[in-house]
C-alpha cells in the first residue's frame, strides 16, 4: 500500500515526519482521513485529537489551533499547540 | 610608580575578572547550542505558514483581501517593534539592533509619518527610552528564553492597535542568526504581511485546491497567527545571536584580561628587582663608607 508523507509542526519543534498508512484529523467542518494520493485540501483545524496509523502502530496527538494542509507531497498539520497524548 | 603592594592587588582584581568573563564564556557557548536548536526547530512551522500564505494571498487578491495582508492603503502611521535581549554583555549585539531601528525611525519622522514604538525585551526599552520615549507605546520584557505565550502577547497588543485602526503598518527589528560570528541586524515588515518566500511553489500535478471553509475565512485565521509566529521566531533568533555575540564578547575579555595580566606581572617583577639592586647599592655604599 502507498504511504503518505505525514509531518506535524508545532512552533517549537516537529513532532512527527514520517511515512505513515494513515490520518484521521478533526477538521474545523467535520472530521475527515488522509490516504496516500488524496486531492489538494486545505482546512483549519477544530481542537481534538489526531490519530496516526501505521502498519499496526497508532499514534494519537492533541492538536489545538491546528491547521492542515494536503498536497501531492503529503499532509502537513500545523497547530499552535500540539502533544502526543501517551 | 604604584607601591609593590598595590601592583600586587591590582594582578589578583584582573585575574578574579578573567575568571568571571571566562566562566561567563563558557555558560554562553552551552545556552548557544541549546538555543541555536531552538532557532532550528522553529524554522519549518514559520517556513509551511509562509508558504501557505503566500499560496492563499495569490487566490484571494482584489476587493476580498484581507487588510493583514493588503494593507490599509496608507503609510503614513508605522509602529516599529524593536525586539532584543533583556541583559547585555554581549558585545554589540543589542546596540546594532537599536541602531538600525533608530535609522528607520529617524528617516520615519523625517518623512512625516507618525510613528510609534514597542520594545520587546529590556535593553531595547533602555536604549530608546532617551530619544523616543515619548512615542512608545509598550514595552515588554523578553523574559529568561523565548516562549510562545510572550509572542502571543506582542501579537494581541499589535492586532488590537490595528483593528481600532491607529497603525497601518507595522515592522518588526531584530537580529537574524546566521552563524556563530554573524549576526545580521534585519527589518521584517510584519503588516501588510510581506509574500517572500524562498520555497517553490507547491506542485498540485494538475489538481485544485479544495478549501474548507473557503479561502478568505482561512486567510483571516491564519494571518493574525502568522503574526505571533513571526515574533516568536525573531525572538529565538535573538536568542541564539545573543548567546553567541556573548560568547565572543567574553572571549575577547577573557583575552584582553590575560594580555594585562602579562603587563602586570611583567611590571610588577622589573619594579621588585629594581628595589632589590637599589637596597643592596645602599648595603654595599654604606659598608664602604665604613
Amino acid at each position: 500500500m502507498a504511504k503518505l508523507h505525514f509531518s506535524l509542526v508545532s512552533p517549537e519543534r516537529e513532532l512527527f515526519s514520517g511515512e505513515v498508512d494513515q490520518v484521521d484529523a478533526p477538521g474545523s467542518e467535520g472530521d475527515f482521513g488522509v490516504l496516500a494520493g488524496h486531492a489538494p485540501f486545505m482546512t483549519t483545524l477544530k481542537e481534538g485529537r489526531v490519530k496516526v496509523f501505521n502498519e499496526e502502530e497508532s499514534i494519537v496527538f492533541d492538536v489545538r489551533g491546528g491547521f492542515a494542509d494536503v498536497t501531492p507531497a503529503g499532509l502537513t498539520i500545523l497547530a499552535e499547540y500540539a502533544a502526543e497524548v501517551l | 610608580m604604584p607601591s609593590l603592594k598595590e601592583m600586587r592587588s591590582r594582578i589578583a582584581s584582573v585575574k578574579a575578572t578573567q575568571k568571571i568573563t571566562k566562566a561567563m564564556q563558557m555558560v554562553a557557548a552551552a545556552k548557544l547550542r541549546r538555543a541555536q536548536d531552538a532557532a532550528q526547530n522553529g524554522r519549518p512551522y514559520a517556513e509551511r505558514m509562509a508558504a501557505v500564505i503566500a499560496n492563499l494571498a495569490g487566490s484571494v487578491s482584489g476587493e476580498d483581501a484581507p487588510k493583514l495582508l493588503a494593507g490599509t492603503g496608507s503609510d503614513r502611521r508605522e509602529l516599529v517593534i524593536v525586539a532584543t535581549s533583556d541583559r547585555g554583555l554581549a558585545g554589540g549585539f543589542n546596540s546594532s539592533i537599536v541602531r538600525a531601528a533608530r535609522e528607520h525611525v529617524g528617516r520615519g519622522i523625517e518623512a512625516g509619518k507618525q510613528v510609534s514604538i514597542l520594545t520587546v525585551g529590556r535593553k531595547a526599552r533602555d536604549q530608546l527610552k532617551r530619544l523616543y520615549g515619548d512615542r512608545s507605546v509598550a514595552a515588554i520584557e523578553a523574559g529568561g528564553s523565548p516562549s510562545l505565550e510572550t509572542a502571543r502577547q506582542v501579537a494581541a497588543q499589535v492586532l488590537d492597535l490595528f483593528e481600532r485602526g491607529e497603525i497601518d503598518v507595522v515592522s518588526l527589528f531584530y537580529s537574524r542568526f546566521v552563524s556563530v560570528v554573524t549576526q545580521a541586524p534585519t527589518r521584517k515588515q510584519l503588516i501588510p504581511a510581506s509574500l517572500e518566500t524562498g520555497a517553490p511553489p507547491i506542485d498540485l500535478k494538475g489538481a485544485a485546491y479544495e478549501y474548507e471553509p473557503d479561502e478568505e475565512t482561512i486567510l483571516a485565521e491564519l494571518l493574525p497567527r502568522n503574526i505571533t509566529v513571526q515574533i516568536f521566531s525573531a525572538m529565538l533568533e535573538n536568542q541564539a545571536g545573543f548567546y553567541a555575540a556573548q560568547m565572543a564578547a567574553m572571549d575577547n575579555a577573557t583575552r584582553n584580561a590575560g594580555d594585562m595580566i602579562a603587563g602586570l606581572t611583567l611590571q610588577y617583577n622589573r619594579s621588585r628587582q629594581a628595589q632589590i639592586t637599589k637596597e643592596l647599592i645602599e648595603i654595599i655604599s654604606g659598608a664602604e663608607a665604613l
